[in-house]
């Protein structure tokens, strides 16, 4: 087989101004993270009192000081987010199209230097796919795939978004980061949502764990929401995979600050955050910084009351009895029954995982756990117009 | 005498409608609706499911009592909001639609420039159009004179639970209004539905405040009759407020008697 060449879009250095990225590389992180090391008591009591916060508060909530009112900050979430979300949560599934990847991070199952079954699945059997998990209940899937733009082209995206999107009411992108011209083409066939995380803000992690291929550009990949947002995307998810910095309050300012930005520059946007933390893949890459379940706890809590009105998803890589209990305190989607390989639902082969879930019950039993927990698992809650 | 309330070509005992968003179940749902008495509840197109595998939304409904008010939410713009509605109606759905286009995602504050452009070709189309609107006087005027059946402006923000924050403005709506006019958002308390009902409005529509409710139902019936009791006052002609006290025996009563 004869390679093809492979055109690059071109990448100006540094982000566009008048975006959100350029926004948060305007901010003193450095001054934030200061606040949040030097935080007392007496700064939380002020930040819990608050009825609106803003950034500096988010470093205060983020402090070793207010880990000691942990159930304070999460009885508090957990009254925000009934109260802007309702009892409900929205649930999703991935739908993995493709494990080829070009790009070398060290954490990654998928990444280039792994020995692993790689697959691809057309459209057709990406639309079989589809068809089990629209059979499972599912209305939103989130399409995810490598990174190889020969293999997982934009007109391959495009084709099978265009496959689904007749079945699928609502459909999210979580693959490599386009130019804005693509995200447009990827609105046009159907896609509703985009999904970028920046894995960690943290320049010179993200240059450490991210050793070859596209994805070493950090402003390029930090740009991407703003590019599918001024696409016409209505959903933005970000996302720090935490565990990768070795400081994950660094990563989590840095998340929020950016999440506010998003919401500033793009109002009719909906935006959501995520927080997975590094779970056990292929490559065997060890955390750098374990975030322990307090910790998870402290920063979901201290997202929601800051960010009163911010979605917070949250996946599989979670182990069951801990995301039934997050989910009083913040969350307001999640996966269930996930499968990380490609063709995993309906066709399963030895196509290797992106990483292992955490939560293997079935989208059925996760729902009947929310419904037990008082609250109203949402399939379905977009309509195409 | 009844008190019954028009709207369109149809005849409401209850001025108590609800919103189905936020509910912890369907049953809770259900129950509410029981509870409240509601003869009209607004449903968001997105959420509803023809093919669900389990219950929808709209089975937990008894639809020969309740009128099924579709709502356009998720619509940006007037297009969008159109062809929801438009979609509603291939579905089946009664041609009675809550147009609601909230651009920005957190608030969901209408969007009163392309409300109106809705409701325009919407009336024109056929449909009995209740727009959710900003509680502006003159808007109100303008969607009244493109024919929707009520108008249904913000008491404060949506979900907000603050009460009449409007209040100027919707006592000028009300005033003002030849079609029913119903207060729409951030009703957080029973209290706050008898404010409403007492300066003037024809009805409310509540959601938040019930189904977040550590007791939905219960909550449905607290509004049920705050809603009947601001009425009543209304109807029973309320004293004027005055900011200077007024003596039960005036001071100059004698000189009559002269």
């Amino acid at each position: 087989m004869t390679a093809t060449p492979v055109q690059l879009e071109s990448r100006p250095d540094g982000v566009p101004p008048d975006t959100a990225a350029a926004d948060l590389l305007a901010t003193d992180l450095v001054m934030l993270r200061d606040v949040a090391r030097a935080a007392t008591s007496r700064d939380v009591e002020r930040a819990l009192a608050m009825e609106r916060r803003g950034l500096h508060e988010l470093a205060v909530l983020l402090s070793p000081a207010a880990a000691d009112r942990l159930e304070d900050m999460a009885q508090a979430a957990h009254r925000i987010t009934v109260h802007r979300f309702g009892r409900a949560v929205r649930l999703f599934a991935p739908l993995y199209l493709s494990n080829e990847c070009v790009s070398v991070c060290t954490y990654c199952g998928f990444s280039a230097g792994n020995e692993i079954v790689r697959r691809t699945l057309t459209p057709a059997e990406a639309r079989v796919e589809a068809e089990v998990l629209v059979e499972r209940g599912f209305r939103h899937v989130l399409l995810v795939a490598g990174e190889h733009a020969r293999i997982v082209s934009k007109d391959y995206l495009v084709e099978c978004v265009e496959a689904l999107a007749p079945i699928v009411p609502e459909l999210s992108l979580e693959v490599q980061v386009w130019d804005e011209a693509t995200y447009r083409r990827l609105v046009d066939a159907g896609c509703d949502g985009l999904v970028v995380y920046q894995e960690t803000y943290d320049p010179t992690t993200y240059a450490e764990v991210h050793r070859k291929g596209k994805k070493r550009n950090y402003d390029w990949r930090l740009a991407a929401p703003d590019r599918g947002a001024a696409a016409g995307m209505r959903r933005l998810g970000i996302g720090a995979l935490l565990g990768l910095h070795d400081d994950w309050r660094a990563d989590a300012l840095a998340l929020g600050t950016h999440a506010r930005a998003l919401i500033r520059r793009w109002w009719r946007c909906e935006v959501a955050v995520a927080v997975p933390r590094l779970r056990p893949a292929a490559g065997g890459f060890e955390p750098a910084d374990p975030v322990s379940d307090a910790d998870l706890v402290q920063l979901i809590c201290a997202l929601r009351l800051v960010m009163p009105d911010v979605g917070v998803s949250l996946s599989t890589r979670e182990p069951p009895a801990l995301r039934d209990a997050l989910l009083r305190l913040g969350v307001t989607s999640m996966s269930a029954g996930s499968h990380t390989e490609p063709g995993g639902y309906a066709a399963p082969t030895d196509a290797e995982p992106q990483f292992a879930v955490g939560d293997e019950r079935s989208p059925a039993e996760v729902a009947a756990v929310l419904r037990a927990a008082g609250y109203d698992p949402v399939w379905k809650d977009w309509q195409r117009s | 005498m009844s008190d019954d309330l028009r709207i369109a070509d149809r005849t409401f005992t209850s001025r108590l409608f609800l919103g189905t968003g936020k509910f912890p179940s369907n049953a809770a749902m259900r129950e509410a609706a029981e509870a409240s008495g509601t003869e009209m509840v607004t449903v968001a197109l997105r959420r509803v499911d023809p093919n669900a595998t389990g219950e929808d939304i709209l089975d937990a409904l008894d639809t020969d009592r309740i009128l099924l008010l579709t709502n356009t939410s998720g619509a940006m713009d007037a297009g969008e909001a159109v062809r929801l509605a438009k979609l509603a109606r291939a579905a089946g759905y009664p041609t009675w639609i809550k147009l609601e286009i909230t651009p920005e995602p957190r608030h969901l504050l209408p969007d009163p420039v392309e409300t109106l452009k809705a409701a325009e070709t919407l009336c024109a189309d056929g449909f009995t159009v209740l727009p959710y609107c900003p509680a502006d006087p003159i808007l109100c005027k303008r969607l009244e004179e493109v024919g929707c059946a009520a108008v249904m402006p913000l008491g404060s923000w949506i979900g907000s639970n603050q009460g009449l924050r409007t209040r100027g403005a919707l006592e000028l709506i009300v005033e003002q209004s030849t079609v029913p006019v119903v207060v729409d958002a951030g009703l957080g308390a029973p209290s706050h539905a008898a404010d409403a009902m007492e300066l003037g409005a024809d009805a409310v529509l509540v959601n938040t405040a019930i189904a977040t409710a550590g007791n939905p139902a219960a909550m449905a019936r607290a509004f049920k009759l705050a809603v009947e009791a601001g009425r009543a006052g209304r109807l029973a002609g309320l004293p004027a407020t005055s900011s200077s006290a007024s003596a039960s025996s005036p001071l100059t009563g004698f000189l009559a008697k002269t």
